[in-house]
C-alpha cells in the first residue's frame, strides 16, 4: 500500500522540525543575525559610556555604564526577536516557499510556537552575546537571575509574536521596515534603555508608562540591580498581559489563515 | 472503496469573482486523472482547496475519506502537491530540504526513502548542493521530491513539465507512471494536451470554475473528435463543394467517423473534378476535443 507511511503523524516532530528550520535559517547567516547586532550594541556601549560614565550615576551609586548594559542587552534581544520571525515570514511569502510550511499537517498552534520559540532563541543568543562582550569591562551584578530570565523570555516571545503578525500582514519589505523603523525602534529607544525615567520631566514619565517596552526593560533591569523605576510586579503584569494579548491576536490570525490561506 | 478524492459542490469567491462555481468530482484510488482547462479556469484554486492552501466558500473536499478542513492532518498526510511555481528555500541544500520536509510530516528518519526518491529523479549528485545553484529543471525535480517525501497515496502535479527539457520530462513521466503502477493516485494539470492524452485514463475539463466535460480519455476522444482526412487536390475549389476546409493552397481537410467513409469521400472528390495527389489520415486528438469542448461550453 502506498500510504503506509502516511497513517502516522507526530505533531511533536512537525513542531520540532519547523523550530529547527527557523534556527538553522538564522544560524546559517549568523554574522548578520547574531554577530552584527552584538557589535551594534557594543558600539552604543562604548560611545555612551565614554561620554556619560563620569557624569551620571543611577539608583544611587551605580555607574552609568553598568546601568546601560542590561538595557542594551534587552534592546538587542527584543529587536532581534522581532526581526527573526518577521523577516523569515516575509521572505517565505515573497519567494513563495511558505507553501512548504502550509502544505504539511502542522497546526496553527505548532506554527506559532515554532516561530516564536526560534525568535526567543535568537534574541537570547544576541542578548548573551552582548553580555559576554561587555562582561570583561563592566562589573554587572545579578540580584535575581530568575527575573532576568523571565523578562528575557517573555520580552522575546512578545516581539517574536509581534514579528509573526508583521510578517503575515506585510506584503513587501518596505512595509516591514516601517514596522521596524517607526514602531519598534522608537519604542525601544524611548523605553529607558539609556536613562532612568526618574530623570525625565513629569509629562514624559507619564508617556513612558504607556510604552510596554519600558516595563520589559525596567523589569529586566530589576533582575540585575534589585532596583527599578516601577514595581517589578507591575512590570511583570504588564509584560504578561502584553504576551497574552499578542499571542491571542497572532493565534487568531493564524487560525483564520489571514493572508496565508485565502 | 473510498475515493482518493471527493469534491462536493465546491464554490470559491474572491469578492465578486467566482473562481469555482459548484464543482463536484470523484477520483478513484489508483487513477491517473487529468484536470484540464484554460488559464483562469479554476484548476489551481481547486488544487489549492484540496491542499488546504485555499478555503472554499462552500462545499466539501475529502482526500482518502478525510475532510480537508475538519480532518486536515490525516488529509494532508495523504496528499502531495507539486506546485506550479518554481519555489524554493535558498538557505538549504537539496538533502536538508527533504529532511526538513519529512520532519514537517512527522517523519524523523527518512533517509532511505529520500535516497530512493533522489535516485529516481537523478538528483543524487546534487543532494548536497544549495538550491540556488541548481538549474530550473533540477529545481523542478526537487519540487517533485518534496511532494513525495511522506509517500502520499494521492499526488497532484500542477503543470509539472512547464519549462522542462525533453529528457527530464521523459524521466519524470517514467517515475510518475511507476508511482501510479505502485498504487498512487495521480492528478495532473497540464497545458501539454498530448501528455494528458497519453497518461490520463480519465479527464475533467474546467471552464470558468465549472466542469464542462468529465469522462474517460477514450470516451472523450470518441465523443468529440473525429478522424481527419487531409488531401492535396488538383482543384481546391472543386473539393470545397464536397464539404472540406481549405488549409493552405491545395490541401483540403475533411472529418470522418469510420474508415469506411474515406472511400465515399474520395469518390465524391473524383466526381467533383478534384483529382487527389496525396492523402494523410489524422487520428483524433485531445487538442481537438479540448477546443471543441471549450467552444461548446
Amino acid at each position: 500500500m502506498p500510504d503506509r507511511e502516511s497513517e502516522r503523524f507526530s505533531p511533536w516532530i512537525g513542531f520540532r522540525t519547523l523550530f529547527y528550520k527557523e534556527v538553522l535559517r538564522f544560524w546559517k547567516v549568523g554574522f548578520q543575525t547574531v554577530a552584527a547586532p552584538v557589535l551594534n550594541a557594543v558600539l552604543f556601549l562604548l560611545i555612551f559610556s565614554h561620554v556619560l560614565d563620569r557624569h551620571v550615576t543611577v539608583y544611587g551609586d551605580i555607574s552609568y555604564t553598568t546601568f546601560l548594559v542590561p538595557g542594551l542587552i534587552m534592546m538587542s534581544l527584543l529587536q532581534n526577536a522581532f526581526a527573526n520571525s518577521s523577516s523569515s515570514l516575509i521572505q517565505s511569502k515573497i519567494t513563495g516557499n511558505i507553501i512548504f510550511v502550509l502544505l504539511p499537517p502542522i497546526s496553527y498552534r505548532e506554527f506559532f510556537t515554532a516561530y516564536v520559540t526560534a525568535s526567543v532563541l535568537r534574541g537570547l543568543m544576541v542578548g548573551v552575546g552582548v553580555w559576554l562582550v561587555a562582561a570583561p569591562f563592566v562589573d554587572l551584578p545579578m540580584a535575581y537571575p530568575l527575573w532576568v530570565l523571565m523578562f528575557a523570555v517573555l520580552g522575546g516571545a512578545i516581539l517574536g509574536s509581534f514579528g509573526v503578525i508583521a510578517g503575515i500582514w506585510a506584503d513587501k519589505f518596505d512595509q516591514l521596515s516601517a514596522f521596524q523603523n517607526f514602531l519598534i525602534m522608537p519604542l525601544t529607544m524611548l523605553s529607558g534603555v539609556f536613562y532612568s525615567i526618574h530623570s525625565l520631566p513629569g509629562l514624559w514619565q507619564s508617556i513612558s508608562h504607556v510604552n510596554p517596552f519600558f516595563f520589559m526593560i525596567d523589569g529586566f533591569r530589576y533582575g540585575f540591580f534589585g532596583q527599578s523605576d516601577v514595581s517589578p510586579w507591575l512590570s511583570l503584569a504588564v509584560v504578561g498581559a502584553c504576551f497574552v494579548l499578542l499571542s491571542a491576536l497572532t493565534l487568531s490570525m493564524l487560525a483564520r489563515g489571514y493572508k496565508l490561506r485565502n | 472503496m473510498t475515493p482518493a478524492i471527493r469534491i462536493d459542490s465546491v464554490t470559491k469567491h474572491y469578492g465578486a469573482f467566482q473562481a469555482l462555481a459548484g464543482v463536484s468530482l470523484e477520483v478513484a484510488q489508483g487513477e491517473f486523472f487529468g484536470l484540464l482547462g484554460p488559464n483562469g479556469a479554476g484548476k489551481t484554486t481547486l488544487i489549492s482547496s484540496l491542499a488546504g492552501l485555499t478555503r472554499p466558500s462552500s462545499g466539501t473536499l475529502e482526500v482518502m475519506g478525510h475532510d480537508v478542513v475538519t480532518d486536515y492532518r490525516r488529509a494532508r498526510m495523504k496528499f502531495g502537491v507539486v506546485p506550479q511555481e518554481l519555489v524554493f528555500d535558498p538557505f538549504f541544500s537539496v538533502r536538508e530540504l527533504l529532511r526538513i520536509q519529512s520532519g514537517y510530516f512527522g517523519i524523523a528518519r527518512n533517509e532511505e526513502w529520500i535516497d530512493e526518491v533522489l535516485d529516481n529523479l537523478d538528483l543524487l549528485p546534487k543532494a548536497n548542493a544549495n538550491m540556488r545553484t541548481l538549474s530550473g529543471g533540477m529545481k523542478r525535480r526537487v519540487l517533485v521530491a518534496q511532494a513525495l517525501v511522506h509517500r502520499p497515496p494521492v499526488i497532484v502535479l500542477d503543470e509539472p513539465t512547464a519549462g522542462v527539457d525533453v529528457e527530464l520530462r521523459q524521466g519524470l513521466w517514467q517515475f510518475i507512471r511507476k508511482l501510479n503502477r505502485d498504487g498512487h493516485t495521480i492528478v495532473l494539470t497540464t497545458h501539454y494536451l498530448e501528455e494528458a492524452e497519453t497518461l490520463c485514463g480519465r479527464i475533467a475539463m474546467l471552464k470558468a470554475g465549472k466542469i464542462v466535460a468529465l469522462d474517460s480519455t477514450r470516451a472523450l476522444l470518441k465523443q468529440f473528435a473525429s478522424h481527419s482526412l487531409r488531401v492535396r487536390v488538383t482543384d481546391a475549389d472543386a473539393a470545397l463543394a464536397v464539404g472540406g476546409v481549405i488549409e493552405d493552397g491545395s490541401w483540403v481537410t475533411f472529418g470522418f467517423d469510420a474508415y469506411a467513409d474515406v472511400e465515399q469521400l474520395l469518390a465524391r472528390l473524383r466526381e467533383a473534378g478534384a483529382g487527389v495527389e496525396e492523402i494523410q489520415i489524422g487520428e483524433p486528438d485531445l487538442e481537438r476535443v479540448f477546443v471543441e469542448v471549450m467552444n461548446r461550453a
